[in-house]
């Protein structure tokens, strides 16, 4: 087999698997909790969240070999770097609380600033006496070489816990993401909800720092729900969705990322989850390009068809080349442009149609039912047989059309 | 303030001025335009167009990267639009999906191409090298005026200057119809003038700020400048030219003391070496934000939106 399938079907070595799982648990966490992000229109907030960690990451490194530790210590470092990203989070909801400044410039100011003490802090470490290469430089873009089984393992209870707190939360998380004002009124603390959601969020964030890297992590938060979003209108199923999108992109990345070297795991998580967008954005039924495509299409003929069908009936010649070919290709005019039986057939309904409305909407004074009119609503879709029958009679019985 | 100041600090204290202003001074109409956050991911997406500028032309060159960069800048800009219209996304995701998208690729193209023998990577792209843009043939003041060693200035600080002046005077020509088309669209067209285009010539000279100063000083200071001397500067007057000159102060004062700072900082402290300047410099903008968002005069809403409730 091939080192990809290989590494796809947990072939390439323990490691590799390990990586894999972990980072494809990370991504159903990140698509499922990223969905009421989304929702609350809130997705960048967790991308100054990522970068706050930077600083975290670093002042976690420094204490603990202040300590006399080895410095390097995962859980260590993630704790430090959760820290951070919520004093980030903390000093967002200040600026905006405090001052006029809006959320995407506070989100901005925070996600700036933290990364500069971050790199700020890096730099220090270099000089450190210790002089021992960090390696902290791999959570700007993540790293899974020389993951141990302990990281995976770290990364893989932190995926569940975000994802346990998304689930048992969706119903308080859903109503405020929609309705804050109805979600208060209801009883729900918003501000508590919110603030739950932004520690899933947080969680996701701080244990993909690892594998994705913190100038990444935020796309396993945004695009999966992105993407979701073009197949459901449900809350409930767009969480899945995202989860599932989420979850095969971290596998299928980290699988395809162990598979070949100078293939860095974060970036192919993101392209692959990119792919499952772009599939959706132009594939979704009813939301996605194609599918809006072939309506308008639909509806363009419609409208044509029935333009066309009126023509005929007031006798005039139809010169439009789309409305000409529509009509041919229904047998309902021929190649020169005379009405076929058909045609004529069509048209006398259509045209009846038209004189039946006239006498709905005289019949009729609310526009409950005559407002309906819009030339492509069929009459009978609106009327029954018997108010149908009524205008009938009123206008006669029926007249040939051009003769 | 001797011949080593000249030699080691002149220049890149110079560049870190000119590369901050030319950031902020967009900034303060994309701030006001709720477009803060445009900086960001152009910020990020000026990574992969330069390394397929480097792809395309086999060579570390300032001028083929900083169009692959612009380039890049305005593919960003013009699929963010795409995203939000087509697949109708809201449009902070619209940015987070498509900034992180292109700095994927962008990442994994470096990877995967032979960079080696080049000075191209991610850490630099980030953190910029502001410490190594120095004037090697200076010898005090006095070169200032002798053409020998003029000639050796860092080419970043002719570029810098340069892009500075362009954003300057893209701001003055432009004043009127920025000012009214920022704060009321409507009334801009109604008068005539084409917002729609002014808008996304605004986010266009953003982005050729920024990656003017990204190629200098890396995309920290790019975001850090897009948004914290404009921020401050809009908590200290709600005028909107006093806005503007307050933050080229507060951009200008970030440079130099962030510079100066992590020059001698470590030293004054006891410690030996010295920290990334261009970390220090979004360091201490963002101390000045701080300081504003307490003690600035206009730091509070006015009218219906007092509750807190921001967009």
């Amino acid at each position: 087999m091939t080192p990809l399938l290989d590494a796809l079907f947990l072939q390439a070595g323990y490691n590799a698997a390990l990586v894999a799982i972990g980072a494809g648990l990370l991504g159903f966490a990140g698509g499922a909790t990223g969905t009421f992000l989304l929702l609350r229109k809130r997705a960048l907030l967790s991308d100054a969240a990522a970068h706050a960690t930077l600083p975290g990451v670093a002042l976690a490194f420094i204490v603990m070999v202040a300590l006399g530790g080895d410095g390097r210590n995962l859980a260590g470092l993630l704790l430090g770097s959760a820290i951070t990203a919520g004093i980030g989070l903390v000093t967002i909801q200040w600026i905006v609380a405090r001052t006029r400044l809006t959320e995407d410039a506070a989100i901005g100011a925070v996600l700036g600033v933290f990364f500069g003490i971050g790199i700020v802090l890096l730099t220090v470490i270099q000089t450190m006496s210790s002089g021992r290469q960090a390696g902290l430089e791999d959570f700007l873009l993540g790293s899974t070489a020389g993951m141990l089984r302990q990281d995976a393992l770290v990364i893989a209870g932190g995926g569940a816990l975000a994802l346990a707190l998304t689930w048992a939360l969706r119903r308080p998380m859903t109503l405020v993401a929609f309705d804050a004002e109805y979600a208060t009124a209801a009883g729900f603390k918003v501000s508590r909800i919110d603030l739950i959601m932004m520690l899933a969020a947080l969680a996701v964030t701080v244990i993909g720092l690892k594998v994705v890297g913190l100038v990444l992590i935020v796309a396993l938060l945004i695009i999966p729900p992105v993407a979701a979003r073009f197949w459901t209108e449900s809350v409930g199923r767009m969480i899945w969705i995202a989860g599932a999108i989420g979850g095969v992109s971290g596998y299928v990345g980290a699988a395809v990322s162990a598979s070949a070297p100078n293939l860095p795991t974060g970036p192919l998580i993101v392209l692959v989850a990119a792919a499952a967008f772009v599939a959706s954005l132009l594939f979704a039924p009813v939301r996605g390009v194609a599918a809006a495509l072939i309506r308008q299409r639909r509806f363009k003929s419609r409208v044509h068809h029935r333009q066309g069908l009126l023509a005929i009936a007031r006798q005039e010649p139809i010169r439009e080349p789309f409305t000409l070919r529509l009509l041919q290709r229904e047998n309902l005019i021929r190649a020169d442009g005379v009405p076929t039986e058909d045609g004529r057939a069509a048209a006398a309904k259509v045209s009846r149609d038209e004189r039946r409305w006239d006498i709905a909407r005289r019949i009729h004074q609310d526009a409950g039912l005559t407002g309906r009119y819009d030339g492509l609503t069929p009459i009978e879709d609106v009327f029954t047989a018997d108010e149908i029958g009524e205008f009938d009679r009123r206008i006669g019985p029926p007249v040939a059309v051009g003769g | 303030m001797g011949a080593d100041f000249v030699q080691f600090s002149l220049t890149p204290i110079l560049i870190g001025i000119f590369a901050s202003v030319a950031c902020a001074l967009p900034g303060n109409f994309l701030i006001l335009r709720r477009q803060a956050l445009i900086g960001d991911a152009i910020s990020h997406v000026v990574l992969p167009g330069i390394v397929v500028a480097f792809l395309l032309t086999g060579v570390v060159a300032a001028m083929p990267m900083l169009l692959g960069a612009a380039a890049a800048a305005v593919v960003a800009v013009v699929l963010i639009e795409l995203v939000k219209r087509v697949g109708q996304v809201e449009p902070g995701a619209a940015m987070g999906v498509v900034f992180t998208m292109l700095f994927a690729a962008g990442v994994l193209l470096l990877e995967q191409s032979d960079t080696s023998s080049v000075h191209l990577d991610v850490e630099h792209a980030l953190m910029g090298n502001l410490e190594s843009l120095i004037w090697l043939r200076a010898e005090g003041w006095r070169s200032l005026f002798d053409p020998v060693a003029l000639a050796a200035l860092p080419p970043e600080l002719g570029r810098m200057a340069v892009g500075c002046a362009v954003m300057i005077a893209l701001t003055l020509v432009f004043w009127r119809w920025l000012k009214i088309a920022t704060f009321d669209e409507g009334f801009a067209e109604a008068l005539g003038i084409p917002a729609a285009a002014l808008g996304f010539g605004l986010v266009i000279a953003s982005a050729l700020a920024a990656v003017a100063a990204f190629e200098a000083v890396g995309s920290i200071i790019v975001i850090a400048m897009f948004i914290c001397p404009p921020a401050a500067a809009r908590l200290m007057t709600s005028s909107l030219e006093r806005q503007v000159l307050w933050s080229v102060l507060f951009a200008t004062l970030s440079a130099v003391a962030g510079y100066v700072l992590a020059g001698y900082g470590p030293l004054w402290l006891g410690a030996s070496g010295s920290v990334s300047a261009a970390g220090m410099i979004a360091t201490v903008s963002g101390v000045i934000l701080g300081l504003a968002c307490v003690f600035g005069p206009h730091r509070r809403r006015v009218g219906a939106g007092q509750s807190g409730q921001a967009g």
